[in-house]
């Protein structure tokens, strides 16, 4: 349903050109959770705000249901690793969670519902009325995955999300996120620096070289769908998935460069 | 026990400078340095008398007139110039330019073209204090936060919406700081604008008092105009605390952070 083909972007400077991502292909099929995994400026970002229709890539396309993405299409929500910056602090947490509903033309009665249905899913039943920075981080960036529950998404593209919380408010997340995916279905791209969040999150994870930015490996996940913090940290078949990853990420780049990463035509596109 | 210090703490020099005031004055026989005692009695005779509704009122009048055409234009500009990159480059030296004139050079050209009416000091006001106000829009429009537009851009908040629920929130901060800029501004080309030509107005009235030696209610007038400075910077407040109680507690919960 998310296809990304081809797609390269390069930022040109005054003095020098920057390849932030080479050459990135895959797709993502209805209700997938996928986990994009890469090291820091591996141009995860830049990647997603092309996603998104944020930014243009300089060759290649993203189609959203066969659709060419240019500009943020319908049907599309993003959770930003900056919650402090991505909610409207004028605004009360319903009226944020409202307010993409509004403009969507909801009905009044479908909105109310949608609002108190995804702001009590994400725990936050209790504090409609507070301004989001009379919140902790970790609650902030609920509501901000309040906001795009409610906005009832084709496809969630998350970036970074927990990157800047703490580590048992992460955890906490991280398994409100995959019971969020349960109960609403939605297609969605999890993009983390974390390996043992990747490989614990989703159903299949993509790993991104360092800038330049190729695909590395697509692996699934075939971890029991039903996880738990504990237990599926510890079970031996995440070590293994855990190491996988983390020997694609380490990998050297022993290809010169502009060559084409041997691994990644292989496997892209498999699942 | 804590507000009771802090009004105390608060009140506590101007009532010691008023003091000093009264006892140094009171035996005064200087033309020009009258008791205090005698001040106080002419401002309650004159101004708080006939002059409030006679010149006091019609200063206001224009102050307000002049002060809401300069806040609808400054903001309605600030918000254009701060959006349109081309808009700003093209009228940023123009800009520059009109805002280094002092206002009340203005007023003898005005008086050409308007005459010493109401227009020609409601207009030298709203020239006047629209500077800080647009300027400080634009800024503020200029600043509102990538990840929150990119935010307002994914969920498809656009045109009008986008001003409403993003750019002018976003920028009231920075417009409030224009705004009382501006205030004080107009408030001093409220009483420039009635030195030079004037029948009515608490600057007409000083000058009058000034020029007639009248002492105590000269005095009296520049107390009035501070009082009405105070009051209306107080007033100023107030809205803006409730306008702004986001932002004063999104300063906080930083500062707390």
């Amino acid at each position: 349903m998310l296809e990304v083909n081809g797609v390269k972007k390069v930022y040109e400077g005054k003095s020098r050109t920057v390849e932030a991502v080479r050459n990135l292909t895959f797709t993502l099929q209805e209700g997938e959770f996928a986990c994009l995994v890469g090291p820091s400026g591996s141009g995860k970002t830049t990647l997603l705000k092309i996603m998104s229709g944020l930014l243009d890539p300089t060759e290649g396309e993203v189609l959203l249901n066969g659709k060419k993405v240019d500009g943020p299409p319908p049907g599309m929500a993003i959770v930003f690793q900056e919650y402090g910056r991505s909610l409207f602090p004028w605004m009360s947490v319903r009226d944020n969670v409202e307010l993409p509903l509004k403009q969507k033309k909801v009905a009044a009665a479908r909105r109310k519902e949608l609002v108190d249905e995804s702001i009590a899913a994400v725990g936050l039943a209790d504090v409609h009325s507070a301004y989001p920075w009379q919140l902790s981080g970790g609650m902030q960036q609920r509501v901000a995955i309040a906001r795009a529950i409610a906005y009832e998404p084709q496809v969630l593209l998350m970036d970074e999300p927990f990157a800047a919380v703490d580590a048992q408010t992460r955890a906490d997340l991280e398994d409100l996120v995959r019971d969020l995916w349960h109960r609403f279905q939605v297609t969605t791209l999890f993009v983390t620096h974390d390996i043992d969040e990747s490989v614990y999150l989703g159903q299949r994870v993509i790993v991104l070289s360092s800038s330049p930015t190729v695909i590395r490996d697509d692996v699934a996940i075939d971890l029991p769908d039903e996880r738990n913090q504990l237990h599926t940290r510890s079970s031996p078949r995440f070590a293994e998935l855990r190491a996988r990853v983390f020997e694609q990420i380490h990998r050297p780049k022993e290809e010169t460069p502009g060559a084409v990463d041997p691994h990644a035509p292989a496997v892209i596109g498999q699942n | 026990m804590a507000f009771l210090r802090r009004f105390g703490f608060a009140l506590g020099l101007p009532l010691v400078l008023f003091a000093l005031w009264w006892v140094t004055s009171a035996n005064s026989t200087n033309f020009y340095f009258p008791p205090l005692s005698l001040i106080l009695d002419s401002l309650v005779a004159e101004w708080f008398g006939p002059r409030l509704a006679d010149d006091v009122l019609p200063s206001l009048m224009r102050l307000a007139a002049g002060y809401a055409i300069a806040a609808v234009v400054g903001i309605t500009l600030g918000v254009l110039i701060g959006t349109y990159k081309r808009l700003r480059d093209l009228l940023e030296p123009v800009l520059e330019f009109f805002r280094a004139i002092p206002p009340p050079v203005i007023v003898p050209i005005l008086m050409l073209i308007f005459g010493i009416e109401n227009t020609m000091k409601i207009v030298v006001i709203a020239f006047g204090c629209m500077w800080p106000i647009l300027l400080n829009t634009a800024e503020g429009v200029r600043a509102v936060d990538s990840v929150l537009s990119d935010t307002a851009r994914t969920y498809r908040i656009s045109g009008a919406a986008r001003l409403r629920y993003l750019i002018l929130p976003s920028a009231s901060p920075q417009m409030a700081a224009g705004l009382r800029q501006g205030l004080s501004v107009a408030i001093i080309l409220m009483v420039i604008s009635e030195l030079f030509a004037a029948s009515d107005g608490l600057g007409f009235a000083i000058v009058q008092a000034q020029r007639s030696f009248a002492i105590p209610e000269m005095w009296a007038g520049m107390i009035m105009l501070g009082l009405l400075g105070f009051l209306l910077s107080l007033l100023f407040r107030l809205v803006e605390n409730r306008w702004l109680a986001w932002y004063h507690g999104l300063r906080r919960a930083q500062r707390a952070g």
